[in-house]
């Protein structure tokens, strides 16, 4: 799960990494009390779970409270990426001597946290690793003997940091971000910019935090962060009916079990000529119940023109999504066509299930077979 | 021979008493797998369909002589069970369970390297070996015994793909799926090099899916150590730009992650990739001699 800025530097706050002062505010007369209550300068900054809001204009100084109305005004409602802003974090302006860059994320390959730090902040990190890889420092940190005050010192002199004083708060910071990391079981904490200020004070003027989605049960205070708002109206569904929903822009509607068989899917369709609506995946279960609400989700998009079920049954019974199509068709009005294609576990009692029934559903045999069809019911809608 | 599970295979189940642990452990045999134990603490003693139950699994080794174990307990407690297996003796572990934390998988990797355990899942199907063992979850019937190894990130997509060797009349030696969470415990690497080893595998099946950089790297491991020919598919070419792990994962493999790009890294290594699930086993009949 993705935080947003002003969430991650709670965390920041709770674990003693410095931040700014700052308040949430969700319209310019909120801007403008955050203002008045913060004092003097401050930056509004649009919040929303994607990159580039700076160059979209989603961050502005303001010179006083009224100014910072104005600006909120500017920026709540905007489009950045596809994410429409709304909310905002105003935040007291920060002078800013130097922009530094760390981060602690998963290294899959090496199986280990890894440290990266750089004097080359500010800037989008892959600029950085493209252009000039030697000024990123980095550190794997061994998970089982834990992080140690020497690889803080490590990252701090191959990165080139020789403030003393720069040194002694970034060590201090590095260790709280390890304890960030791992308390909070985040997959990524990232710091861009780590600022010194004129004053030679070190501050985390922004923050990426990411939590692993399958430790949130033990992290009720982060899992009460999720903000439902920031998902497409058929995706809010999908999650609180529990199954796994992506809107895509295409018209055949997808609905498979296992993110491979999906995806694969996905792209067997793009093959014949057809576009996919959504990513829908029942998961291993797909009882008759999972099938009933995941058919409700993808009918409830306009765009979508012809429905496909690719299944493999393993866990997953062939004749229980048959029952559950049939379930679906009767308690609701489903007016596009919909091509179904069973195999695996009880997959021959799924086929007949479906072919006696009167439901004007076509059965087909293989994987491609049924794309095919799909693609062509919609096109012909 | 096959790789990781086999006729030598004495199975004990992580929580054979619960509702999957014991519906998978007796579908598993009766395939006819040999399946020694179970272990649920607090029920020892007890025994599922006559396969005794142990409270630990030490008691699962040194009673019934278990050397294989298959984890079903739910994540958040599939770390404890895996180090208990590890730290009693089992030689293979292989945990089907989703929703494992990640720093605690991340622990489990760092503990058992050197221990000489293979750990493979968690968030995986399991290992089936034809006509041997099956351990997880993958339905048995969809494959027969044969030449081909297939090694997948996916569960499903890995059925389909052995549905359609199957079709063409290939059979498989080993099937293995090492599950899709950013940290599991053995690799495409681990595998194919179990596979190399094999002498009764001759061509290799590598199925994989956007995400991470695990497809570039088994890449350059295959043209610089296998001799095994090895065919691969990867999902994902249409799949939105996902959730990723943000700017510095992307940057730590120096790879997008995208299908193409894998692609593009095992076809640079002279691997052959199909489009399609049909066309992969498609190839591989080819290079088989079989009439497709």
């Amino acid at each position: 799960m993705d935080l947003y800025e002003y969430q991650g530097k709670e965390l920041f706050k709770r674990f003693g990494i410095p931040v700014s002062e700052g308040r949430l505010a969700t319209t310019p007369e909120e801007a403008r009390a955050a203002a008045e209550e913060i004092g003097g300068q401050v930056v509004v900054k649009a919040q929303v779970l994607t990159g580039g809001r700076g160059k979209a204009g989603g961050v502005k100084l303001a010179e006083d409270a009224a100014d910072a109305e104005q600006k909120a005004a500017d920026i709540l409602g905007l489009d950045i990426r596809g994410h429409v802003v709304k909310k905002i974090w105003i935040e007291q302006a920060s002078g800013i001597a130097k922009e530094y860059y760390l981060s602690i994320t998963f290294d899959r390959g090496e199986k280990k946290p890894l440290f990266m730090l750089t004097t080359e902040g500010g800037v989008e990190i892959e600029e950085v690793a493209d252009k000039n890889p030697d000024a990123i420092s980095r550190l794997h940190v061994d998970p089982l003997e834990g992080f140690q005050p020497w690889q803080a010192r490590r990252l701090i002199y191959g990165a080139g940091i020789d403030d003393p004083g720069e040194q002694k708060q970034i060590l201090s910071i590095i260790g709280r971000l390890y304890e960030a990391f791992v308390q909070c079981d985040a997959m990524l904490c990232e710091v861009n910019p780590l600022i010194v200020t004129p004053g030679g004070e070190v501050r985390a003027l922004d923050s990426k935090f990411t939590v692993d989605d399958n430790a949130l049960y033990r992290h009720e205070d982060i899992a009460a962060m999720r903000d439902l708002d920031a998902y497409p109206p058929e995706e809010r569904v999908a999650r609180e009916k529990g199954v796994t929903y992506v809107k895509l822009d295409g018209d055949v509607g997808i609905l498979g079990n296992g993110a491979g068989l999906v995806m694969s899917t996905l792209d067997v369709i793009a093959l014949a000529g057809g576009r996919a609506a959504n990513f829908c995946d029942l998961g291993g279960g797909g009882g008759a119940e999972g099938v009933v609400d995941a058919l409700e989700v993808i009918a409830s998009d306009p765009q979508v023109k012809s429905i496909l079920f690719n299944i493999f049954g393993g866990i997953t019974r062939c004749d229980e999504v048959a029952r559950g199509i049939l379930t679906a068709l009767d308690r609701m009005q489903i007016d596009r066509p919909i091509v179904v294609r069973l195999d695996g576990t009880n997959a021959e009692e799924g086929r007949r299930l479906l072919e006696e029934s009167d439901a004007p559903i076509d059965v087909e045999p293989t994987m491609l077979d049924a794309a095919k069809r799909a693609v062509e019911l919609a096109a012909a809608a | 021979m096959a790789i990781i599970v086999d006729s030598d295979t004495r199975l004990v189940v992580q929580g054979l008493t619960g509702r999957e642990g014991r519906f998978h452990g007796l579908r598993n045999k009766a395939y006819g797998t040999n399946l020694v134990a179970g272990v649920t603490p607090g029920k020892g003693g007890q025994d599922v369909e006559g396969v005794p139950v142990f409270n630990t699994v030490l008691e699962a080794v040194e009673e019934a002589g278990a050397n294989t174990s298959l984890v079903f307990v739910p994540g958040p407690y599939s770390a404890d069970a895996i180090y208990e297996a590890v730290d009693s003796g089992i030689g293979t572990v292989i945990a089907i369970a989703e929703h494992v934390p990640a720093h605690e998988m991340l622990r489990v990797y760092n503990y058992i390297q050197g221990r000489g355990v293979t750990l493979i899942g968690p968030n995986c199907p399991g290992v089936l070996s034809p006509e041997k063992a099956n351990v997880g979850i993958i339905p048995g019937e969809i494959f027969s015994e044969g030449k081909i190894g297939l090694v997948s990130r996916s569960g499903t997509l890995t059925y389909q793909i052995g549905h359609e060797l199957t079709q063409l009349g290939l059979g498989n030696s080993t099937i293995v799926g090492i599950g899709g969470d950013p940290v599991v415990g053995s690799s495409f690497i681990d595998i194919l090099q179990k596979f190399e080893d094999d002498p009764e595998t001759e061509r290799i099946v590598m199925v994989g899916e956007i995400g991470g950089d695990e497809e570039e790297k088994a890449a350059r491991f295959i043209g610089a150590e296998m001799s095994t020919p090895v065919f691969a598919y990867i999902a994902g070419f249409t799949a939105p730009p996902g959730k990723t792990m943000g700017h510095a994962g992307a940057i730590i493999s120096g790879s997008s992650g995208t299908a193409e790009a894998k692609k593009e890294a095992l076809e640079a290594a002279g691997i052959t990739v199909g489009t399609t699930p049909t066309e992969v086993a498609q190839l591989v009949a080819e290079a088989a001699g079989v009439t497709v």
